[in-house]
């Protein structure tokens, strides 16, 4: 096997008394998706946050192709946020600038990196809007004015046009209706799946789990109580908060 | 600053221009209104932001005996930079004849007994709102911008401390975005005044509002350009012959915005005209905005016949 892209070792994390985190390790390769699992308040937002170097942890390492991301300079972990990274958030309104076309809202991370080609940052934006299935037409409509479903589609189109390597996802679909969600699904597993993205998804949702991701973490009060493959963490869950996990789905 | 080496043939002569006046002094003040360690602290200032092109320095900005909005950054710039031996320019919108030109100009011959000018080669010192003038101007002289907003991010990014981060890590995406928006809906970049520049290839500066026509005038310019933001409370400057280039696209170029007419009273079509309605008929008229640049191609005329 190759070298994984990223590697977080020992992360720790503590707010006060609370454990966030505890001895946290991670690796994802490339191409491989890894869905976080976990109920409420388990650290899988914080967990996230930490590897996207948007927080320190308390200890331990997080490397990005062998580099600490931690310990790189702030305008590199920028740069890096911009161009091998994207981070889709689970509010549309916190990924997307409500006040700029849908256009721009594609453009910006293409101007952000030096795009300086009207022609072409638009071309681009165009070919991303048909990718992520909104009409083109709606170019220069604001996203305000688009629905749930579209924003968090647009916010994806935004953050992959720079054609990042790893692609953080905060419960992508998180309060969007179940035919929505399922579209979203279908477009996030198509796309990681044509681009070859990294892709570390964090999510309450087991079937979105067992849809999108070859390898599955849980996680309980900051520890990682289980990993494995997919469909061997689901189908025979060893630890007992999995088995709850994993039996408390309902089935339609 | 020194005067330049033509302005001891003046003095007399030439009556048809308001040339070279100097008023009584009024007791009781330091010369220049401002103490000398705020002058100080100004000039520190000043040659910090000299040293960092297009970065804007904060300062403990004073109150003025004028409203903010009518100057009170450029007035202490000018202030601090001030000698006995300058000669003054003030101009607003191009006009030396206007009420805040005329206000400041005044103030600085009360306050600090300068010789003042309404020509641009005879000063040393010129204060402006919102131009720059006509004539290009020379090594020896120093031009002093009033400056509302600093912040050239301010309308993208209301958070001061962001913008400050934008600006330490020169991430200018955001300043693109808004010009992407503006062809997007209007087909042109529609930004006519307060045009953003880059300076020196490394910061993003408000040129304050001067129109984009004015704009290609910073770039390279033998004079010193010194910036003051008085309720803002920030100073920054241009050193001379330093690169200042309008943000664009490549197949979007900055293009310099003027009406195309000629001047009603000089006939000039390369200054940047003032509109002019005459009557509620839809009567107009296009003037020089640079009064002086105007009056001087008129006397030109005039002598020539």
């Amino acid at each position: 096997m190759t070298r994984p892209m990223l590697e977080a070792r020992g992360l720790t994390l503590h707010f006060g008394a609370i454990p966030a985190l505890v001895d946290v390790t991670i690796d994802v390769a490339e191409g491989e998706v890894v869905a976080i699992v976990g109920e409420s308040g388990s650290g899988k937002t914080t967990l996230l946050r930490v590897l996207s170097g948007l927080m320190p942890p308390d200890a331990g390492t997080v490397r990005w192709l062998g580099e600490d991301v931690h310990a790189m300079g702030e305008a590199a972990r920028r740069r890096l946020l911009r161009t091998d990274w994207g981070f889709v958030h689970q509010n549309p309104r916190d990924g997307l600038r409500l006040n700029v076309s849908a256009g721009g809202n594609v453009g910006e991370r293409l101007m952000a990196i030096g795009a300086r080609h009207y022609g072409n940052i638009r071309g681009e934006a165009l070919s991303w809007l048909a990718k992520v299935e909104i009409d083109a037409t709606r170019i220069d409509d604001l996203p305000r004015t688009f629905s749930g479903g579209m924003q968090q589609r647009l916010q994806i189109a935004r953050t992959l046009v720079t054609h990042p390597k790893l692609v953080f996802m905060d419960e992508p679909t998180g309060g969007l209706d179940v035919s929505v969600q399922a579209r979203l699904l279908d477009l996030i597993r198509s796309l990681s799946r044509e681009l070859g993205l990294s892709v570390l998804i964090v999510t309450h949702d087991i079937a979105a789990a067992r849809l999108l991701a070859d390898r599955i973490l849980v996680m309980r009060r900051g520890r990682v109580v289980e990993q494995g493959l997919t469909d061997r963490v689901l189908d025979d869950p060893q630890h007992p908060y999995t088995q709850l996990l994993v039996s408390s789905v309902l089935a339609a | 600053m020194s005067p330049p080496d033509d302005r001891s043939a003046e003095g007399g002569g030439d009556l048809n221009r308001p040339g070279q006046t100097k008023g009584p002094v009024m007791e009781g003040y330091n010369f220049a209104y401002l103490d000398e360690a705020t002058k100080r602290m100004l000039r520190r200032t000043i040659l910090k932001a000299v040293a960092i092109p297009g970065h804007q320095i904060p300062f403990g900005a004073r109150e003025m005996p004028l409203p903010y909005g009518w100057g009170t950054g450029g007035i202490q710039v000018t202030a601090a930079i001030l000698g006995p031996s300058d000669t003054l320019k003030v101009i607003d919108q191009g006009a030396d004849d206007t009420t805040n030109a005329v206000s400041i100009r005044r103030f600085f011959t009360r306050v600090a007994g300068v010789a003042t000018t309404e020509r641009t080669a005879e000063a040393t010192i010129i204060q402006t709102r919102h131009r720059i003038p006509e004539q290009a101007l020379r090594e020896d002289q120093v031009i002093v911008y009033q400056v509302p907003q600093p912040e050239p991010l301010s309308r993208l990014e209301p958070r001061r401390a962001e913008t400050k981060r934008l600006h330490s890590l020169a991430d200018y995406g955001l300043m693109h975005v808004r010009l992407y928006e503006d062809i997007a809906r209007y087909g042109h970049i529609a930004k006519a005044y307060d045009y953003p520049v880059m300076v020196n290839g490394r910061y993003l500066m408000a040129p304050s509002p001067i129109p984009a026509f004015d704009n290609p005038k910073m770039d390279r310019m033998p004079a010193l350009q010194l910036f003051g933001a008085g309720r803002e409370k920030r100073i920054y400057a241009v050193p001379p012959y330093t690169e200042v280039r309008s943000l664009d696209f490549e197949d979007h170029p900055f293009r310099p915005i003027r009406a195309p007419h000629a001047c009603a009273l000089c006939g000039s079509r390369e200054s940047y005209l003032d509109e002019v309605i005459t009557d509620d008929r839809g009567g107009r008229l296009f003037v020089c905005s640079d009064t002086d640049y105007c009056s001087g191609r008129v006397a030109l005329r005039e002598a020539a016949e």
